[in-house]
């Protein structure tokens, strides 16, 4: 059987895409890095790919706001493709810079035509950028594929504008996947353990389908044991706990 | 023109305001009681009112968290006890973000906008006087360097200048002696260089034209050539031919490593990795601009070391970025702050976010540094910035070029920035230097410089150029004259791209403009690199080719400015003749009693500024980007405990790894810089055997930060700091690899010189054959034996200890590196034999200090006995054991199973059990009268140290 196509978004200032394409290689699926500029001349087509993954970084150097100048161009240059990937039950995850990127793009949430965001992502409330561990709590009554059976996880955020803001009620208690926790499961334990201040601590978001997923943190930073910051005191154990999102990714990618 | 003004909703938390509202409460002005921060931006355009609405609801504000107005008038300027300021950038400072929205309303199919401009404003309220208003902005708002406060009537689209060419000839052969003179001083040659100028153009027969003159100005600056390093030098009696050649770089030759492929020739050190790739190391230090503009001098520090490892061999990718900084005390009082000199707070945060802002944005991972503070760092802070790159096993070597082919600019366009940045930063500063300096800040573009990154070693694989140099000090004249240096090189001026226009021939030759890189191209290959260039937006120029006439031939717009011969521009330096002399100093003995308890004195060190935790800082540079790192720069249980070196994969899958660590300690260097080198030598390697690493594949970079070498005392200080890197390479056998220094950091003020500590940063990486192997800093288990491995000796002289006690002493800590290699060793194989559970080396504090820090970066209790400590030296003091900051020494954690086979293991080295791992929340010591010393809580020791920069 032939391998999962996985297609990841290069552009000017991205920088998470070395990881974000180890992960899912080691996931089993078969990686296309391509530049921005080859998608919109449509030298490479978005068509050919059962996932698609927006990596993190500095798009443009974040100048605007976050992620905002890569979210134009694709609204505008790759809309209907974007659009039709998705009616095709594809897959689409964002992590960080992509999370911006998506929001503000009317990915996810979904945006009709003139449509403006009710959610943001913002400054965060240390008004700092910070790299630090955050565990998260999976919603167990989230339809995301990504994170099935995953309860909760232990990843690293690296981000200065990471806090979600606005209409809470623009995205149902169902597709709300990720909030930031303590060790325990804690929702509410306050800062650094919500790095942001994003509102109900929310960390990672999908669409109805579960296929559509955003999220802050970096999952594809926690592929190996030794890439934990305790590893050398609890042992390392043969996998990180973001990997099982990209294991998840490509199981269900195959059965498309 | 439009003007946009972005405002945050009024119901969100403004933490930029709230972040000024704070700085100006730390400047003593209490009445600030909120601050606002608003995005304006300027379009050179006249817009129809729809697609202004639409840039503006679309692209600029964000609908959610911004409101906007566009061509509104200028609103709460009147509201009593409202101050209002805002901050536009000087002209010919290029602004990063107008790029970005020409880029983006482009996308939208917007057109007719020319320009682009951004300001911020600060709306403050609250009660101020008009001095206190002119004093915060001053201190806080503006950078002269770069910005201004804007005044009514200000226009943000100046005219753009207008460059008429003329050839500049300076008249030498018929000039009089006071002429001369005068050129002489204008180009900072000194009579020797000045005079073998002089003979090379009477023997050409012509005048110099002033580009000609600057080339050579650039290219025999310190900063380019390193005069003293390679000056012969009469010192103790003898001559000292070389101190590079003589000592350092005679370490590596001596020992030739055969897993050196790259040393001392090319922009960074190469070393082998494995069968198929290689790494390569470089630190350079970014003094002077970070002192006038820390932002933006630091930022094009790391700019400027990243591109160093782009352009080594034929270009590697940087996995890891490691920065050091030494500064005056952020407490240091604003009232005896000298004029023209920035407040060391203001640099320390500058730098942090100038770092913090180009590397996070590289995409590089800040794995690893160090703060220090000294007050003689005041008016010239040192900002050390290193790069770790990897690069396959064929990419090693410098390329070379054959006449004919083309040379090519890439990345940055060439602006005014950093005009004589290199005569700058070999020159003391003046109080005058903030404001005659202003063209030699650079302003960087950190994602110019990624875009150039992923790009090239795409061309780089596919072997479409012959060569490769990074554009740096100098600018082009220093980029191109080197490589041209074998050959000859003809340069059409006119078709380098320009930010501007307005630029002299000669301001584009010597521009130090960021994110640039010249390689050389085979014609064959012209077309091809320059459509992969352009199809990812990277602006690339053909701007001449090499020749094979070994003259460096300049043109503008076919006018000939420069016909100089290589061979005298790189071999005409006439090597500088030095004296230097060096005598021992002598302190005052401390006098002071031991305290009965040392737990007022172990906190008083965990809060020294240079000891406290750095967690603040650390946190704001991304250590986890690329995936490839092993050890963090935090460990423990709550990832808050210093950890000593770092540890990276260069290649995510395979488990061989870089272990990288810095040695500094300049408190040592006013005892004696031999040991002081020494030190920083053992406090490198010691950290790369704390975490796991070994010997066997180290090398080293010096970095030598100094005053003005032209007084003796200071050359000698440098000659023995080098000749302690020689004496302690060849015992250890870790080779040097490359090396920078930065001479001149001294700083006039009313008469009194002030000079920095001599101050050397050594640092290093080491390859280890399996990280599964690392051990972190922290106590994992109680009941686990704790063991100090090497001698302690009465060695307190500049120690944190003495420090806090207001004394300095005499007795510097030395280095035994026989004993210090055999001890390394042996320690590195129980530590890979799975021996060693935790391990720490002890360093500023001694051994107070370590297992206090491996105590509460655990989470776990210790109990020690200075009884058992191996003593070297008769001591009698509890506080001169405790803190002692002998080198090579090491706390280490050993289950009981394992105690037997690891001290086995470390058969014929020094070394005792000294107590436990306790399951309390103490930290406890027993005296060498048997009696308990010390016996504090776990939670007030990190606390002390954690507090002052939090």
């Amino acid at each position: 059987m032939s391998k999962v196509k996985a297609i990841v978004i290069r552009s000017p200032g991205a920088n998470c895409d070395g990881e974000a394409v180890f992960a899912l290689e080691k996931a089993g699926a078969d990686v296309a890095l391509v530049h921005i500029n080859e998608l919109s001349r449509r030298e490479y087509k978005l068509a050919d790919y059962s996932i698609l993954l927006i990596p993190g970084g500095f798009t443009y150097g974040d100048d605007i706001s976050g992620g905002k100048v890569l979210a134009n161009e694709l609204k505008l240059k790759l809309g209907e493709d974007v659009d039709r990937f998705v009616n095709d039950g594809k897959l689409i995850i964002g992590i960080c810079n992509g999370f911006q990127i998506m929001i503000k793009a009317g990915i996810l949430p979904k945006l009709g035509d003139g449509e403006l965001p009710k959610l943001t992502l913002t400054y965060n409330d240390s008004g700092k950028f910070e790299c630090r561990w955050v565990h998260l709590n999976v919603n167990q009554k989230s339809p995301c594929i990504y994170t099935k059976g995953i309860e909760q996880m232990y990843v690293p955020v690296a981000h200065g504008e990471g806090k979600l803001i606005g209409d809470a009620n623009a995205i149902s208690a169902n597709n709300i996947v990720l909030y930031y926790a303590d060790e325990k499961g804690n929702r509410n334990a306050g800062y650094p353990f919500n790095p942001n201040g994003s509102i109900k601590n929310i960390a990672g978001i999908c669409d109805d389908t579960g296929r559509i997923f955003a999220l802050m943190p970096h999952p594809e930073r926690h592929i190996m044991g030794t890439q934990h910051p305790q590893w050398t005191r609890l042992g390392a154990k043969a996998y990180g706990e973001g990997f099982p999102i990209f294991q998840n990714a490509v199981k269900f990618a195959k059965g498309l | 023109m439009h003007r946009i003004e972005i405002r945050l909703k009024n119901h969100l938390t403004d933490a930029r305001g709230l972040g000024l509202v704070k700085d100006i409460s730390d400047l003593g002005i209490k009445t600030v009681t909120a601050a606002h921060v608003s995005d304006i931006y300027y379009l050179d355009a006249s817009l129809p009112a729809k697609q202004l609405a639409r840039v503006c609801r679309e692209l600029l504000a964000d609908p959610v968290s911004q409101d906007y107005t566009a061509d509104a008038a200028i609103i709460d300027e009147t509201r009593p006890g409202l101050h209002v300021v805002e901050v536009a950038y000087n002209a010919g400072v290029v602004d990063p973000v107008e790029e970005t929205v020409l880029k983006a309303t482009g996308d939208m199919n917007i057109k007719g906008i020319r320009a682009v401009k951004t300001a911020k404003r600060y709306l403050i309220s609250g009660k101020l006087t008009r001095k206190q208003l002119i004093d915060l902005t001053a201190k806080l708002l503006v950078n002269p360097i770069i910005q201004h406060a804007v005044q009514p009537g200000w226009h943000p689209f100046a005219a753009t200048p207008v460059y008429t060419f003329k050839l500049n000839r300076v008249e030498m052969l018929k000039a009089k002696k006071s002429a001369l003179e005068k050129i002489r001083e204008q180009y900072g040659f000194t009579q020797g260089e000045f005079k073998a100028i002089c003979d090379y153009y009477k023997k050409e027969g012509v005048n110099p034209t002033d580009v000609e003159l600057e080339t050579l100005a650039q290219t025999w600056s310190e900063h380019c050539v390193h005069k003293t390093f390679k000056a012969s030098i009469t010192y103790d009696k003898t001559i000292v031919n070389n101190i590079l050649k003589s000592t350092i770089a005679r370490a590596t030759k001596e020992m030739n490593k055969p897993w050196c492929l790259s040393v001392f020739v090319d922009n960074a050190g190469v070393i082998e990795f494995d069968d198929k790739h290689a790494i390569c190391f470089k630190v350079e230090t970014h003094n002077h601009p970070s002192a006038v503009e820390p932002y933006g001098g630091a930022a094009t520090g790391i700019g400027g070391v990243v591109r160093d490892v782009m352009g080594t061999g034929l270009g590697a990718d940087p996995i890891l970025n490691t920065d050091v900084f030494c500064f005056a005390p952020p407490d240091f009082p604003n009232e005896k702050l000298p004029k023209g000199v920035l407040h060391p707070k203001r640099v320390y945060k500058g730098v942090r976010a100038g770092v913090a802002d180009y590397g996070n944005r590289l995409g590089i991972p800040t794995l690893n540094g160090a703060i220090l503070f000294d007050e003689r760092y005041l008016a010239n802070p040192l900002v050390f910035c290193g790069t770790l790159g990897v690069m396959p096993k064929d990419k090693t070597q410098m390329g070379q070029q054959q006449p004919g082919d083309k040379v090519v600019v890439v990345g940055g366009k060439t602006g005014r920035d950093g005009i004589h940045g290199v005569t700058f930063a070999s020159e003391q500063l003046t109080e005058e230097s903030g404001e005659v300096s202003f063209t030699s800040v650079q302003i960087g573009n950190a994602i110019v410089e990624k875009k150039v990154l992923d790009i090239l070693l795409t061309a780089r694989d596919r072997g479409l150029y012959s060569r490769i140099q990074d554009v740096g000090g100098g600018g082009l004249s220093s980029a191109v004259g080197e490589v041209g240096a074998d050959t000859g090189v003809r340069v059409d001026l006119e078709k380098v791209p320009l930010k501007y226009a307005g630029l002299s021939y000669t301001e584009i030759w010597i521009s130090e403009s960021q994110e640039r890189m010249v390689i050389s191209v085979p014609p064959q290959h012209v077309a091809e690199i320059m459509k992969l260039f352009a199809s990812e937006d990277v602006e690339a120029a053909v701007i001449g080719e090499f020749t094979d006439d070994k003259r460096l031939s300049l043109f503008y717009k076919g006018n000939q400015v420069s016909n100089l011969s290589m061979d005298f521009l790189h071999k005409g330096l006439p090597q500088w003749q030095l004296t230097a002399e060096w005598s021992p100093v002598k302190n005052p003995e401390p006098s002071f009693k031991p305290p009965a308890d040392l737990g007022q004195s172990l906190k008083s060190i965990l809060a020294t500024w240079n000891v406290c935790s750095k967690e603040d800082v650390i946190r704001q540079y991304d250590h986890e980007v690329q995936g490839g790192s092993v050890l963090k720069p935090m460990v423990g249980v709550n990832n808050d405990g210093p950890g000593d070196a770092a540890i990276v994969r260069p290649v995510l899958s395979s488990d061989k790894g870089v272990v990288v660590s810095n040695g500094i300690n300049p408190k040592y260097s006013q005892l004696d810089p031999y040991w002081m080198a020494a030190s920083a030598i053992d406090e490198a390697l010691r950290q790369i055997i704390a975490v796991g690493g070994n010997l066997d594949r180290v090398a080293l970079l010096d970095n030598f930060c100094w005053g003005d070498t032209r007084r003796p005392e200071m050359l000698g200080a440098l000659i023995r700091a080098a000749q302690a890197c020689y004496d302690m390479a060849t015992v250890y056998g870790t080779p040097f690899i490359s090396g920078k220094d930065s001479l001149y950091n001294e700083f006039e003020y009313e008469g009194k010189l002030i000079s920095i500590p001599h101050t050397l940063l050594i640092s290093a990486m080491g390859v280890m054959e399996d990280v599964n192997k690392a051990v972190s800093m922290d106590f994992k288990v109680a009941g686990n034996s704790i063991y100090v491995v090497g001698a302690t000796k009465n060695e307190l002289g500049g120690s944190a200890y003495l420090d806090i006690n207001g004394e300095t002493g005499n007795s510097v800590p030395k280095v035994d590196a026989k004993t210090a290699k055999f001890t390394m060793d042996k320690l590195s194989s129980a530590i890979n034999q799975g021996l060693v559970l935790s391990c720490h080396d002890c360093s500023e504090g001694g051994i107070g200090v370590a297992v206090a820090e491996m105590a509460f970066a655990g989470g776990l209790g210790a109990q020690i006995n200075l009884k058992t400590v191996p003593l070297a030296d008769e001591m009698t003091r509890d506080d001169y054991v405790l803190f002692s900051e002998s080198n090579s020494r090491f706390i280490v954690e050993v289950p009981p199973e394992k105690k037997t086979a690891f001290e086995k293991a470390l058969k014929g080295v020094v070394f005792a059990e000294i107590g436990k791992v306790v399951k309390t929340t103490d930290f406890e010591v027993i005296g060498l009268k048997g009696k308990p010393v010390l016996h504090e809580k776990l939670a007030d020791l990190k606390e002390a140290w954690q507090k002052p920069l939090r």
